[in-house]
């Protein structure tokens, strides 16, 4: 869902006059979508811009996908990045299980504390509706 | 035209796979949004990517400490996360991807340090002066379009970017 509403913003923006370049790990999604351009990063989801704590391979996938906005030709291209994921990981990928969590509608932290600096600035309310 | 992914490429077609699992969970079918016989607007830069000012938009909750979660049911707002934040207060609320990359290092998610370090040696121009995070995890393509979209673009206006890099999860 991310990928689509990524690919939905990148074609706004660009329908406004802004370049855009963007980076996907999930093709088919991405090409639905249809931005005007990606670069394609084959990694389990949660590492798009690269694996933790590997700085140079971030590095090389952002000027990837910056450069792109030099050497695209056409809208809807899409260019593998070329970097691979050290481990097997595509059988647990396609695996038909629903990993999602329960969609709550109040505000949702990392940590109890984000929660308690976010209510000291903003107020129970606003950064904690089932608080009250 | 949208390209297809080279067969070689063996990608994960994720399309395939949440249809499949919401068909095998007994779920109606999600309707993507299906642009291939849409091609996209295609501005060229207007400057050299050595002079651009970049910014960063990315889609994977991430917010810094002191700012309001994200909900999990099609939040559509943005926070604003300024260039020059230290990445140890920035952090992740989403529902549906693995954030275990992400906690151990935010740029698995939002490449800021590989943006500042672009700028630093001059690859590119600048940094906008703040990030534009969102939780991505939006169902109602109808309601990104009429209230997430409208206020990213005018920020990235506002914030006169010359180049916006998008990341999703």
């Amino acid at each position: 869902m991310c990928h689509q509403s990524i690919g939905l913003i990148a074609r706004a923006l660009e329908a406004a006059g802004i370049t855009t370049t963007s980076i996907s790990s999930a093709w088919s999604i991405t090409q639905s979508a249809n931005p005007p351009r990606a670069v394609f990063t084959d990694f389990p989801l949660g590492n798009t811009a690269g694996p933790p704590n590997a700085p140079e391979v971030q590095l090389d996938i952002a000027r990837q996908a910056l450069e792109l906005t030099d050497t695209a030709t056409q809208p809807g291209t899409i260019r593998p990045t070329g970097h691979q994921w050290p481990e097997p990981w595509k059988d647990e990928a396609r695996e038909l299980v629903d990993h999602r969590t329960p969609r709550m509608d109040t505000p949702q932290y990392e940590r109890e504390s984000d929660m308690v600096a976010a209510i000291e600035r903003h107020g129970e309310a606003l950064a904690c509706e089932a608080c009250s | 035209m949208a390209m297809n992914p080279p067969d070689d490429l063996d990608a994960v077609d994720y399309i395939q796979v949440t249809r499949d699992s919401y068909s095998s969970l007994g779920y109606a079918e999600y309707r993507w949004a299906d642009n291939r016989a849409e091609p996209a607007a295609f501005v060229a830069p207007t400057k050299p990517l050595s002079e651009s000012k970049v910014v960063l938009v990315a889609s994977g909750g991430v917010y810094r400490v002191g700012d309001i979660g994200f909900t999990h049911k099609d939040d559509l707002t943005h926070r604003e996360i300024p260039t020059d934040a230290p990445t140890d207060e920035l952090r992740v609320t989403h529902f549906a991807y693995d954030q275990t990359s992400a906690k151990a290092d935010i740029n698995a998610v939002f490449p800021i340090d590989a943006l500042h370090t672009m700028a630093d040696v001059g690859e590119i121009g600048s940094l906008a002066d703040v990030s534009l995070t969102f939780m991505g995890g939006i169902y109602s393509q109808r309601r990104l379009g009429e209230s997430l979209i409208p206020a990213l673009v005018d920020r990235v206006r506002e914030l006169d970017a010359d180049l916006a890099l998008l990341v999703p999860v």
